[in-house]
């Protein structure tokens, strides 16, 4: 490992932490305490953290769902499928280093298994959803 | 690109997300929210392309390539009558989607900041392991699912002696193969738990009955939610983490729904065994000596001309007969003749959430003449005419008056208070709960026996002359 290579790691490393800390303060807008308590506590694990923004999210995700109506389920479950295909956020990185790995390879997949989804999901759910314009007639 | 600021414009991200599900609380607001989504996933994909850690492009853009014009291909191309099985096939892509994301996680630790190989955080293994087994599981349970809608395997639920107590066994192996895993990080653990995790998902989902499938598809559109927000746990992505916890609630809501639809427990779903493969011939004997009414489409022309309401109950067995446009060129003669026609559509008809009303909507029929089972059932009372064509369970009396009756206590729409019923149906067989329909031998019940498309455009035809 040469100095350059040990230099942009360690810069990665920086900015990994930087993400953590952004983490939290996300956090801090949804839940005052939550902050405040990871101010105190620095060696507040990461896991936690994303444990807040996790069941934060869910509650988020219970009141909108219920609000969809009941004539629109079918492109509610098109378009969820679409976007949980953000996984190719994870899939991207995989794939995205220089040579050619197993991890690479892997990634790769992913990447296009995912955009299968991304775009069938999205297009789809255009369909849909056209289909459920006012009839003018 | 910095961190903070690719952190920021994932959470910009997140809140598309949560748009694009907001707007489907109206059809109006419906096409923007989709809109949204395609914003938030593109922010996503761009954010994560500038980020310092992604610095070869050639395989990530022929990948977005080749998935994406295999998808545009199938979406563009799907029929309306498909989507369940298509909507399954997606979400066995994500689940494989999330087991490929781990396994590049647990080989190449170092690119996510999760440590270096063989010396991975724990917290990092426990949450890698839950991906990858939700991954699996939703991969095969829904490989299953799509082939059961697709016909290529029988919709009869499958079970074996033991399969309870095998799949626990497989539930209890799966945990273990996880404390192995994250105790010594061995690949032999890593493929081991991914194996298991595969063979569950594929035996959970194959003793659950055809009539079972709108709350399986859901279930899996949960999992499939679940997988991601593990994915996002593992690589302390939050965007994926809010993704997955809304995608994941969205199908726990629907399975919910769909269960009380049915006025059955979660439980009792997944423990499968329910319905049958349809269209089989109920218990024979029964019906023997009593006497049903049949009618042509004539008669059946002749009675709704003279009615002031219909009310319309479609059913799965419409969509397969394609009879949904031929069934609207009807209500559109009946509307011209001055008789008011809605549609009731019970939470379950139809083989997932929703289906009923996307495959009238593509027959043109306006959103505002669908109606919801709890808004309109007590209309039945007051229409001269039910017209229930492919729907059979949804509308069996049974439901309410024999306690004995396997789907006793699921809400049903009230067709036998109408008028007259118009049943039209290719035969006298039961639906998929196997249960006969007493309605069928009512006074005021008039078989229409045939194909639902050609029933519809003989009716068509008589309303012209």
């Amino acid at each position: 490992m040469d100095a350059t290579q040990i230099s942009t790691r360690a810069g990665s490393l920086a900015a990994d932490a930087d993400t953590l800390a952004q983490n939290l303060r996300v956090l801090a807008a949804d839940a005052g305490q939550i902050a405040h308590r990871s101010a105190e506590a620095a060696g507040l694990s990461p896991t936690v953290g994303a444990l807040a923004v996790f069941v934060l999210a869910c509650f988020v995700g219970y009141y909108v769902v219920w609000r969809v109506t009941p004539a629109l389920h079918s492109p509610l479950m098109a378009v969820t499928n679409a976007v949980s295909s953000v996984i190719i956020v994870g899939a991207l990185i995989a794939a995205g280093p220089a040579g050619l790995g197993f991890a690479k390879v892997m990634g790769f997949l992913a990447v296009v298994l995912a955009s299968v989804n991304i775009f069938g999901g999205f297009i789809v759910t255009h369909r849909m959803l056209q289909m459920f314009k006012k009839k003018t007639r | 690109m910095s961190a903070n600021l690719s952190a920021i414009l994932y959470l910009v991200s997140s809140i598309c997300f949560i748009m694009a599900l907001r707007g489907l609380s109206s059809p109006e607001t419906s096409r923007a929210g989709n809109l949204y989504g395609i914003i938030g996933m593109t922010v996503a994909v761009a954010t994560t392309l500038a980020s310092p850690e992604v610095v070869s492009y050639w395989m990530i853009i022929l990948g977005i390539l080749i998935g994406g014009a295999i998808g545009s291909l199938i979406a563009l191309r799907i029929e309306m009558t498909a989507l369940p099985q298509l909507v399954a096939a997606f979400h066995s892509l994500v689940g494989l989607a999330a087991v490929f994301v781990a396994g590049a996680a647990f080989y190449a630790p170092e690119s996510y900041g999760l440590g270096a190989r063989g010396s991975i955080h724990a917290a990092s293994l426990i949450e890698m392991s839950l991906g990858l087994a939700i991954g699996a599981i939703t991969f095969t349970g829904s490989v299953v699912a799509f082939a059961k809608l697709q016909g290529l395997v029988s919709g009869k639920p499958l079970v074996f002696p033991g399969q309870h107590v095998f799949n626990a066994a497989l539930g209890i192996a799966i945990l273990l193969l996880c404390a192995w895993l994250v105790a010594s990080e061995s690949s032999v653990a890593f493929w081991l738990l991914c194996l298991v995790a595969l063979a569950l998902g594929f035996l959970l989902i194959l003793p659950i009955g055809g009539a079972d499938m709108p709350v399986v598809i859901s279930m899996l559109n949960s999992y499939s939610g679940w997988a991601a927000a593990g994915i996002g746990f593992t690589l302390q992505n939050n965007l994926l983490i809010v993704t997955g916890a809304l995608v994941g609630a969205s199908g726990a809501i629907l399975s919910y729904i769909m269960c009380k639809g049915m006025n059955r427990s979660i439980f009792n779903v997944i423990l499968g065994g329910f319905g049958t493969d349809g269209g089989v011939a109920g218990p024979a004997g029964s019906s023997g000596d009593k006497a049903v009414k049949s009618g042509s489409a004539e008669d059946a022309a002749f009675i709704m001309k003279n009615a002031r309401s219909v009310i319309v109950v479609p059913g799965y067995g419409m969509a397969v007969a394609q009879a949904q446009h031929a069934l609207r060129e009807m209500a559109d003669l009946l509307k011209k003749e001055g008789v008011e026609v809605r549609y009731a559509i019970h939470p379950v008809a139809g083989r997932m959430p929703g289906h009923m009303n996307v495959l009238l909507a593509e027959a043109n029929v306006p959103y505002e003449d669908v109606v919801e089972l709890e808004e309109i059932n007590r209309d039945f009372a007051t229409a001269d005419v039910a017209f229930v064509i492919g729907a059979n369970d949804v509308t069996n009396p049974a439901a309410k008056t024999d306690p004995q009756s396997p789907i006793y206590g699921m809400p049903i729409l009230d067709v036998e208070r109408a008028q007259t019923v118009l049943f039209v149906k290719r035969s006298m067989s039961s639906g998929y709960a196997g249960v006969e329909n007493e309605l069928f031998f009512r006074d005021n019940t008039m078989m229409l026996f045939g194909d639902a498309k050609k029933m519809c455009e003989e009716i068509v035809k008589a309303l012209g002359a």
